[in-house]
C-alpha cells in the first residue's frame, strides 16, 4: 500500500478538476494491449526495411555497391545518402525556432562521405520481409577507408587529435554548436564546436573574500534514455504526391519538418501521424528513420516500415554526453557563497550539439552566488550523436556542484540542508547566467525536507549513509493549440497536438473541465496528426502541461463564451445577464432561467450551429523547477554493492494538475538517476564498439532493485500560468547522482568522483585507488 | 532606459562593459540601437537574411525567456539578456 506523505500545498486557489486524480483516458487501451504503437501500423503491400551500419568508428566511404542486394528476389529498393537532399551545412532556423544544422541531421540519418561512429547508418534496404532485408544487407558492398578515431573529449581537444570533421566551425556561444566553415574561412580545424561563457560579478575579488574553498573534478560517461519502445517508422506515398508517415516521437511536427527537409519537399506534402509512444525522455526528439522509410517507399512504390533492434537503438541513436567538469567554490566561514567558477567539457558525439549550455546555465542556478564564471566546451568525438535526455546537461553539472557543496558544508561543519537554505535562490536572485530568478519554491522545498520524518530518522545500521542534493531545470514553453468541440450529449472532444508521454491527455482534459465545470471524464482528449491540428511544438522541456494545458484552457474559455451567448439568445436577454457557474448557465436575477451544460449542448444546432472553441498560444513564463532529493544507502564493503534503502523526492511543482502523474515523474526521474548513478554506462572498447548493447548487459534498475520512491509535492504556484503550473518532468533526474554520492560518502567516508559508482569503483575508492581528490578520466 | 546585459564574447565590442543602457521599446529597437552605440554587435545577434534573431540566440526580458523574439516589448526599466538557447528533453 502506498503511504505518501502529505503534500505541501501553498497555492491558495480552490479547484475542482485541477488537482484531482482521474484515470487517464488512454489507460484502458494501454493496459489491455489495444493501444497502437509505431510498429503496429501495417498498410497493405507493406515492405520491411533494415539499416546497414558502419562497423568502423571513423571511416571514409569510398563507394557503396548495392547491385548484389538489388538482384536478390524480393528486394525492392536500397537507399543511401545520395537519396536524401543535401541541405545547407550552416546552422538554420528550421521552423518555429527549431534550431538545426540540416546537413548534419541528414548525414546522421545516412552517412554521406564518412561514417563517424560505429553503428552509423550508411544504407537501407526494403524487402518483402525482415529476413530478406537482413540477408540483403550482407550483399551491400561498402568500400571503407578506415581512419583514426577519437572517443574522449579530452583527447579530442588536444592538438594533433584525429579530426571528426575537416571543416567544423567553432561557433562561440551558440547553443547547439557549429556548422561547416565557409570555403573562405581558413581558421584552424578543431573538434571543439562551441565555447560558451557566463559571468556575473568579479570572481577574483570574490575568492579573496572566501574563508573556505573547495575544488572538485568529476567525470561521467554516456548513458542512454533506455525507453522501452525501439524506434520505428512507416511511410506510404499517395497518388497526389503526398506522403504519410507513422511513428512514435516527441513531436510529429518535427518529424514532418525533418522528413520534408530530407526529401526536399514542402512540409505540407508530409502528413505525420503520431502513434502511442513507449518512452522518450528526450531521445525521441530526433528523427532517425522517418526520412529513410519515406525515401525507400518512394523508390519501391510501396509502403515501407523500418524498425530498430535494441542494439541499433544503443549504437545508432543518441545517448547523453560523457562529461568532465571542474568546479571551485568559495564561502565565508559563516556559510555564505562568495564566488564560484566551473569548466564543463561535454562530448557531443559525432556532430555538434551537446547539452553543455544547459549544464552551464543550470549548474549554479539554485544558489545566490554574487561572483560566478562558467565556461563550457562542446566537443565532437567518434561516438553516436548525443540526444536530449531529461534536463539535458543539468544532471552531470549537478553531480559536480552538489557533491562539492557537500564537501563545503562538511568543511564548514554545517548541515547540508541549512547551507543550501542559507544560500538558496529566491525571486530576484541574480543567476550566474545573468537574468533574475522568477518566483520559485526552493526555500519551501528545502523546508519540506527539514520537516520530513526521513530527514530525522535514524540510519538504522552500519555502512549506511544519507545524502542530499538539489537540482534546477529551466523548463520551456512553445507554440501549441487546441480545439474543443461540444457534443450533443454534453461531452467535449478536445483535440490537441502534443504526443502524450506522461499523462498529458488527462492534464489537458483537466484544464478544459475546470473551465467548463464538467467532469474530466466528459472531456475526450485526442492527439491529432499534422493535418488535423495546428503547429504544436515538441513534447519536451517539461512544457506540455504548461503550454498545451494553457491552449486547452483558452479553447474552453472560447466554448464558455459561446455557451453564454447561446443561453442569452434562448432567453432573449443580454449576455451580461448570463453567468456560468460550475457547468450551469443561469440568469443573474431570474432563478427560473437556468440550463446545464448538457441541456444547452443538446440545443446547439438550433441556436446557431455547432459550438467549437479554439486557441493558439505561445505563452511565456514557464517558470523554473527546483527539487531536492534525500537518499539513504547501505554499502556492502566486501562487494562494493550500493543498495538504496530509502529515497524521498521533494519538488516544487507549481500547481500539480494531476498529482499522481507529477509523483510518477518525480519517481521516474529519481529511478533513472539511480541507474545513472550506480550501474549504467556505454562500455566501449578501443575500437569504439559498445560491448553492452542489450538490456541484459546495460543494467537499468528494476523494481526489484529499489524501495518505494516517496514523493512530496510542494506547490508554490507559478504566477505566470492561469492555474499555477510549472513543468515537472525533467528536474527529478538532476539531483540523484549527487545525492547518492553524498550518501556513499556518509556510509564509507570516501568520495567517488566518477560515474557510475558501480561495485568495482566503490571498492577502488575503498582501497584508495580513487581518493577524495578524484582522478578524472 | 532598458539595460542590456552583454554576453562575455561581445564585451570586446562594448569596451568591456557588462551592462549598457540602450533606448528601445522592443527587442528589435534595442538591437538596432545597440549597434549604433557599439558597432559589430548586431551581427552577433541578428540574421539579416532571415530578419530575425540568429538561430541559437534566446532573448530573456525581465527574467523570462521571450516567445516573441524581436517583437518582444521592453519597458523603461527592463533588463534584456541575450543567451544561448537551451534545449529541453
Amino acid at each position: 500500500m502506498l503511504d505518501y506523505k502529505p503534500n505541501v500545498v501553498l497555492s491558495n486557489q480552490e479547484f475542482n478538476a485541477v488537482g484531482s486524480r482521474p484515470i487517464r483516458h488512454d489507460g484502458a487501451d494501454k493496459v489491455t494491449g489495444k493501444a497502437l504503437y509505431s510498429a503496429d501500423i501495417r498498410p497493405p503491400g507493406l515492405l520491411y526495411a533494415k539499416m546497414l551500419r558502419s562497423p568502423h568508428a571513423h571511416a571514409r566511404i569510398k563507394s557503396i555497391d548495392a547491385s548484389r542486394a538489388l538482384a536478390l528476389p524480393g528486394v525492392h529498393a536500397v537507399v543511401t545518402s545520395d537519396d536524401l537532399a543535401k541541405p545547407s551545412g550552416f546552422i538554420v532556423d528550421q521552423a518555429e525556432r527549431a534550431l538545426n544544422n540540416a546537413r548534419f541531421t541528414s548525414n546522421n540519418v545516412l552517412a554521406e562521405d564518412k561514417a563517424l561512429y560505429r553503428g552509423h547508418a550508411v544504407a537501407a534496404v526494403a524487402a518483402d520481409n525482415w529476413h530478406l532485408a537482413e540477408q540483403a544487407l550482407s550483399l551491400i558492398d561498402v568500400d571503407y577507408e578506415v581512419l583514426p578515431a577519437v572517443f574522449d573529449a579530452g583527447e579530442a581537444m588536444k592538438d594533433g587529435s584525429p579530426l571528426v570533421h575537416e571543416r567544423l566551425a567553432n561557433q562561440q556561444n551558440g547553443s547547439r554548436g557549429g556548422g561547416i566553415r565557409s570555403n573562405d574561412d581558413n581558421e584552424k580545424s578543431t573538434n571543439v564546436s562551441d565555447h560558451c561563457e557566463f559571468r556575473i560579478g568579479d570572481i577574483e575579488s570574490g575568492f579573496k573574500d572566501a574563508d573556505v574553498i573547495v575544488e572538485k573534478e568529476v567525470s561521467t560517461v554516456a548513458v542512454h534514455q533506455g525507453y522501452i519502445e525501439p524506434h520505428s517508422a512507416t511511410a506510404m506515398w499517395h497518388s497526389d504526391g503526398n506522403v504519410t508517415v507513422w511513428s512514435s516521437s516527441q513531436g510529429h511536427f518535427s518529424v514532418q519538418e525533418t522528413t520534408a527537409l530530407m526529401l526536399d519537399i514542402p512540409v505540407s506534402k508530409v502528413r505525420a501521424i503520431p502513434m502511442e509512444i513507449g518512452g522518450g525522455f528526450g531521445g525521441k526528439l530526433t528523427s532517425y528513420l522517418e526520412p529513410v522509410a519515406a525515401a525507400l517507399a518512394k523508390k519501391a512504390g510501396k509502403p515501407v516500415k523500418v524498425a530498430m533492434s535494441r542494439t541499433e537503438v544503443f549504437e545508432g541513436t543518441g545517448p547523453t554526453s560523457g562529461t568532465n567538469i571542474r568546479v571551485k567554490l568559495g564561502a565565508t566561514k559563516d556559510g555564505k557563497f562568495v564566488a564560484a567558477e566551473a569548466r564543463l567539457v561535454f562530448e557531443a558525439g559525432a556532430y555538434p550539439g551537446s547539452p553543455v549550455t544547459g549544464g552551464a546555465a543550470c549548474m549554479f542556478a539554485p544558489y545566490d552566488i554574487p561572483n560566478a564564471y562558467i565556461e563550457g566546451y562542446d566537443v565532437v568525438v567518434n561516438r553516436p550523436k548525443t540526444a536530449a535526455y531529461r534536463a539535458p546537461g543539468a544532471p552531470a553539472a549537478a553531480f559536480c556542484m552538489e557533491t562539492a557543496i557537500d564537501e563545503l558544508s562538511e568543511k564548514l561543519d554545517m548541515d547540508p540542508v541549512e547551507f543550501r537554505l542559507l544560500n538558496s535562490a529566491k525571486e530576484g536572485t541574480r543567476r550566474a547566467s545573468g537574468p533574475l530568478m522568477p518566483p520559485v519554491g526552493f526555500v519551501e522545498t528545502l523546508e519540506a525536507v527539514k520537516n520530513h520524518p526521513h530527514y530525522k530518522a535514524p540510519l538504522g545500521g552500519p555502512n549506511r549513509g544519507r545524502g542530499v542534493a538539489s537540482g534546477y531545470w529551466t523548463n520551456y514553453s512553445g507554440p501549441s493549440n487546441a480545439v474543443a468541440t461540444v457534443n450533443a450529449d454534453g461531452t467535449v472532444n478536445l483535440v490537441e497536438g502534443s504526443p502524450d508521454i506522461g499523462g498529458t491527455r488527462a492534464t489537458a482534459a483537466q484544464h478544459a473541465a475546470e473551465v467548463l465545470g464538467i467532469p474530466v471524464e466528459d472531456v475526450s482528449p485526442l492527439v491529432a496528426d499534422t493535418a488535423s491540428i495546428g503547429y504544436t511544438s515538441n513534447t519536451g522541456g517539461s512544457g506540455v502541461t504548461f503550454k498545451t494545458g494553457w491552449a486547452c484552457y483558452e479553447a474552453a474559455l472560447d466554448v464558455k463564451r459561446q455557451m453564454i451567448g447561446r443561453a442569452a439568445k434562448i432567453w432573449e436577454v443580454p449576455e451580461d445577464d448570463v453567468e456560468y457557474v460550475d457547468g450551469v448557465l443561469q440568469h443573474t436575477s431570474d432563478p427560473e432561467l437556468r440550463m446545464t451544460f448538457s441541456q444547452l449542448a443538446a440545443r446547439q444546432n438550433t441556436t446557431g450551429g455547432p459550438i467549437v472553441g479554439s486557441a493558439g498560444v505561445n505563452p511565456g513564463g514557464a517558470g523554473p523547477a527546483l527539487g531536492v532529493h534525500l537518499v539513504d544507502v547501505e554499502v556492502d564493503s566486501e562487494t562494493g554493492k550500493v543498495e538504496i534503502v530509502r529515497y524521498t523526492v521533494f519538488q516544487d511543482a507549481g500547481k500539480a494538475i494531476h498529482p499522481s502523474y507529477v509523483e510518477g515523474q518525480m519517481q521516474g526521474g529519481a529511478v533513472q538517476g539511480i541507474g545513472w548513478a550506480l550501474n549504467e554506462e556505454y562500455f566501449v572498447n578501443d575500437q569504439g564498439q559498445m560491448l553492452n548493447s542489450s538490456f541484459l548487459d546495460y543494467r537499468m534498475p528494476t523494481s526489484l532493485d529499489l524501495p518505494m520512491i516517496d514523493t512530496v509535492i510542494v506547490e508554490v504556484a507559478n504566477p505566470s500560468h492561469p492555474y499555477g503550473v510549472r513543468g515537472v518532468g525533467e528536474v527529478p533526474i538532476v539531483p540523484p547522482m549527487a545525492a547518492i554520492a553524498n550518501a556513499i560518502h556518509g556510509a564509507l567516508g570516501v568520495r567517488i568522483d566518477q560515474l557510475p559508482m558501480n561495485p568495482g569503483r566503490v571498492l577502488e575508492s575503498l582501497w584508495g585507488n580513487n581518493g577524495s581528490n578524484g582522478s578524472g578520466r | 532606459m532598458p539595460e542590456v546585459w552583454i554576453p562575455p564574447r561581445m564585451q570586446g565590442l562594448t569596451d568591456g562593459k557588462q551592462q549598457v543602457q540602450v533606448e528601445g521599446r522592443t527587442v528589435r529597437q534595442v538591437v538596432n540601437n545597440l549597434e549604433v552605440l557599439f558597432p559589430g554587435t548586431k551581427s552577433l545577434l541578428y540574421d539579416e537574411e532571415a530578419q530575425d534573431l540568429l538561430p541559437g540566440v534566446a532573448v530573456i526580458v525581465d527574467g523570462e525567456a521571450s516567445q516573441m523574439g524581436l517583437l518582444q516589448q521592453v519597458q523603461e526599466d527592463s533588463e534584456v539578456h541575450f543567451l544561448p538557447a537551451i534545449g529541453g528533453g
